[in-house]
């Protein structure tokens, strides 16, 4: 190709990027004539939502639409809050097998990086953000993995950058595992608790003690003053603890540590919770897990089962559905959360509480149901209109809206289909080639 | 096979290799070694050794004992002709002995009714490790890459296989009744696959499809050259230098076999476990799975195939294979596809949702494999994924169609299609009943026939199958009551 990228037609391109992309203000939208599940309440049939500067102003059967609203028509369709993602990777990893695209893993110290926050290193171009929208995600968590405690997870909204615009609560929770014991920097069970356990103390004790601390006149404490501190919001209550663990006796042992320091856990992976689900409905202690795989894949996963969530749910605990079976379901597969919500139906739950697993509860477990996961006056304009039952395959998303704006335009694989529909295809510019 | 990165990061099971395919039996296209390469194919299942006729391995699979069974009042999808609204099929001595809108059937058949539900063939995955790669995991059982050498034509994947796998009942619930279980994809050349019944058995020979073809898998691409990285090969070029010169002794070696089997005078020659794979892959006999990402190295592929005069049957993952479609069907190459994997390494980004309707569109047969052991059990969702894309794309796609893509399709890139895959009088009675249309993700399979028999019931705890390995390990697990349909809010 010939060398024509001059700086001022870089510069040129850029901009019309960034106005195409701006956020548009002060607009107001009415979505009308469609079956709405709200979730925070009944379905309402023929009902309208009203959207007026990214938030929604309006949900309900008998909403007067302004004159000046552009206006959606929703005739038999469906229209749900936007699907948050409670357990992802976007925008910090791009392609998983090349390291500088990954982001996720802190190197820590000792196996613990409780000062890393993922966010940090969010990248708001990540080509994974585009498809997710389009398959209804609105809202993700954003998790970091690995070591002991891997860090800082975050919320973000799929709207345009930069990553502070997108943040919804950051720090979102601590993330940590129990289970594999290797991974913590020990040697066995017993000795990833104990760790776990100093680590706490040891916060706990920095909280009581800063200035002493600072002054060096207090006993050696076993992680980095930043990696305390971050643990203090921990103790505090201020953010949950994440874990994840899968052997029923490793959940049992997150919710002790719970009651000993504390800290408000939660569950994530979570492969054998439906053996302990009733300690964990009495804690109230919710659980990300998925309905798509039933594989005994380690020994601390022997229990595996499809049915996990819809036992959970019966027995009163928290569900937040995520995405664990094939596929990249963290990644490139952000997107296919609504089959997981639909094999969860498959296997037991009902719709409703699926519907409810992917927007209302991932919100309120995460502290920000006054901004997300319901479609309800003040609410952000998070809001799915889809073709049909959002959890089918013939279905799909035809309009999402993030904080009240469309997500429009081609993906990157929609982009490629568009180029290979015909074979040989052209490459812009050029005749078709061989 | 997956490997976990952190804790929750699941790389998909091309982080480790993969291959598949075989050759179909028309002759190469090409000139000059082609057509002497593929003079005539010989008799599948004829133990591939340059020894005729000898079969050391030999299937001991017998069909479990059957009742001749009718299911009525269902909605059939034959994999051979339009959806039979309302039917019936009528199962005899492990074959299908009528399908259509009634059935003749003797008083003392087992008669189900299916309330207007549906039934498939048994669902045919063309790319498992499972018994190979089984659960759990861990280097103990972890028996898929030979990752000792890139050119391990040599080993055969049923000398892998852990019958005892808890991954295999799983699978026969999601209605897979036959797999290809291929080495991994670490190796230019991984090793013979082996092509199982997804039935209990002590032993792999007990699994074994009688007289299914081998497959060999290759393997192009990111991991070979990142395996042997310091040994080489380290590149794509060394890659391909790789395989020809295994094809050349290949040549070298099957016309020496076939010298002295014409003539047998003298000793002889000796014997070369790698060879004979690759002879039986020139005369024919042997199908090729070709693990390959990308669409410029899937042309290349054809290009050594030609020259050497094998032929391709499948490419596996093939994310590209939508850029090359047009090669593929005019080379009778299926595509072994997942519905919508991509963006893990390099060569997968440019994975598509469109990929296994812009193949079928194209005119080559596209079949949706799994490569995964949860993944396997929802062939059809899969399916439904892809189905649901193409159509998108303005691709005109029945569920006829595309039902093809998980049955006779897999079952012709085996080999096997004149035995499985569709439902027709004298096919081998592997039969799904689902609790719903197999494209609606509420579906699951409630029975599943192999040869006849009934080998899983979903609502029977005493037609659940438990291996070996789960008992005491594994809880059991009641089985929950649940809505056979669609439920709920939304209607």
């Amino acid at each position: 190709m010939a060398p024509r990228g001059t700086l001022a037609s870089a510069i040129v391109a850029l901009g019309v990027l960034a106005v195409g992309s701006a956020p548009v203000a002060a607009q107001t939208i009415a979505i009308t004539g469609g079956k709405v599940y709200p979730v925070s309440g009944a379905p309402i049939e023929n009902g309208t939502v009203l959207i007026r500067d990214g938030k929604i102003v309006a949900v309900g059967a008998s909403v007067a639409v302004p004159a000046d609203a552009q206006r959606v028509d929703a005739t038999g369709k469906v229209v749900t809050p936007g699907f948050i993602n409670g357990l992802t990777q976007v925008g910090v990893v791009e392609v998983s097998a090349v390291s500088d695209t990954r982001d996720a893993f802190a190197r820590g110290t000792n196996s613990v990086a409780a000062a890393f926050r993922v966010v940090d290193g969010l990248n708001p171009r990540s080509v994974m953000i585009p498809p997710a929208r389009e398959g209804g995600i609105t809202t993700v968590a954003v998790v970091p993995a690995g070591g002991l405690v891997a860090g800082q997870a975050a919320l973000v909204d799929l709207v345009d950058g930069p990553a502070e615009r997108m943040i919804v609560r950051s720090p979102l929770a601590m993330v940590a595992q129990v289970g594999d014991a290797g991974q913590a920097g020990t040697g066995a069970r017993g000795e990833l608790v104990g760790k776990l356990r100093v680590l706490l103390e040891d916060a706990r004790a920095f909280r009581q003690n800063r200035r002493a601390y600072d002054a060096g006149a207090t006993r050696q404490l076993s992680a980095s003053r930043a990696d305390l501190e971050a643990l203090v919001q921990v103790l505090d209550g201020s953010i949950p603890m994440l874990f994840f663990a899968d052997r029923a006796s490793d959940i049992r042992t997150v919710l002790a540590l719970g009651t000993e320091f504390g800290f408000r856990p939660m569950i994530a992976g979570g492969a054998e919770a439906w053996m302990v689900a009733d300690e964990l409905a009495r804690a109230r202690v919710p659980v990300l897990t998925g309905a798509m795989n039933n594989i005994p894949s380690s020994f601390a996963a022997l229990g595996t089962r499809q049915e996990n969530a819809a036992l959970l749910r019966a027995a009163g605990v928290p569900v937040v559905l995520v995405g664990n079976g094939a596929g990249d379901p963290v990644t490139f597969n952000v997107s296919n959360l609504r089959y997981e919500a639909g094999n969860a139906v498959a296997y037991g739950m009902s719709w409703d509480d699926a519907l409810r697993a992917v927007t209302a509860t991932p919100a309120e477990v995460f502290g920000v149901a006054e901004r997300v996961g319901t479609l309800a006056a003040g609410k952000d304009a998070n809001v799915v209109i889809w073709s049909g039952d959002p959890f089918e395959f013939t279905s799909r998303a035809e309009h999402v809206f993030v904080r009240g704006v469309e997500a429009s335009g081609p993906t990157r694989q929609e982009e490629l289909m568009r180029r290979y529909r015909t074979l040989p295809p052209a490459y812009g510019g050029a005749p078709r080639g061989p | 096979m997956r490997r976990i990165v952190g804790t929750f990061l699941l790389l998909t099971a091309c982080a480790q290799p993969q291959v598949s395919p075989a050759p179909s039996p028309e002759p190469a296209p090409a000139g000059g070694a082609a057509e002497k390469a593929a003079a005539k194919p010989g008799a599948p299942g004829a133990g591939a050794l340059s020894v005729p006729e000898a079969n050391p391995y030999p299937s001991t699979y017998t069909p479990f004992a059957s009742r001749p069974t009718v299911i009525r009042n269902v909605n059939i999808f034959t994999a051979a002709g339009p959806l039979v609204r309302n039917g019936a099929i009528y199962l005899r001595d492990g074959k299908v002995v009528q399908v259509g809108q009634a059935v003749n059937a003797p008083a003392d058949a087992v008669v189900i009714d299916g309330g207007g539900r549906y039934v498939t063939p048994g669902i045919i995955d063309d790319h498992s490790h499972l018994g190979v790669y089984p659960a759990p995991g861990g280097q103990a059982l972890s028996d898929g890459n030979e990752a000792t050498n890139p050119e391990t034509a040599h080993v055969w994947a049923e000398h892998s296989v852990w019958p005892q796998d808890p991954q295999f009942p799983r699978n026969l619930a999601g209605g897979v009744t036959t797999l290809q279980v291929l080495p991994g994809s670490a190796n230019l050349f991984g090793g013979r696959s082996a092509v199982l019944k997804v039935v209990p058995s002590r032993t792999v020979q007990g699994m074994k499809f009688p007289d299914a073809p081998y497959g060999l898998k290759m393997a192009c691409g990111e991991n070979p050259k990142r395996v042997y990285q310091s040994r080489g090969p380290a590149t794509r070029m060394g890659n391909v230098a790789g395989f020809r010169a295994a094809w050349i002794k290949a040549e070298q070696y099957r016309r020496k076999w076939d010298k002295w089997n014409e003539e047998k005078k003298d000793d002889p020659p000796t014997r070369d476990l790698a060879m004979e794979t690759l002879a039986e892959v020139l005369r024919g006999n042997i199908l090729v799975h070709n693990h390959c990402y990308r669409a410029d190295e899937m042309a290349q592929m054809i290009d050594v195939a030609n020259e050497f005069g094998y032929k391709i049957r499948s490419f596996h993952h093939g994310v590209e294979a939508y850029k090359v479609a047009d090669l593929m069907a005019k080379n009778d190459i299926s595509g072994s596809l997942w519905a919508d994997w991509g963006g893990f390494k390099m060569e997968a980004i440019d994975g598509v949702i469109g990929n296994l309707a812009l193949v079928h569109a194209a005119g080559a047969r596209a079949i949706v494999h799994s490569d995964d052991p949860s993944g396997a059990q929802r062939l059809n969702q899969e399916a439904a994924k892809a189905l649901a894309a193409g159509r998108r794309l303005g691709i005109t796609l029945s569920e006829e169609d595309v039902i093809k893509w998980i049955t006779i399709n897999p079952a012709w890139a085996l080999g096997l299609d004149d035995r499985i895959g569709s439902l027709e009088p004298g096919k081998n009675a592997d039969v799904v009943l689902w609790s719903a249309n197999p494209f609606s993700v509420y579906a699951r399979a409630e029975k599943v026939w192999v040869d006849g028999a009934l080998l899983y019931d979903r609502l029977d705890p005493n037609e659940q199958w438990r291996t070996d390995f789960e008992l005491g390990f594994v809880p059991a697990q009641r089985v929950m009551p649940v809505q056979p349909t669609r439920t709920g809010g939304h209607d």
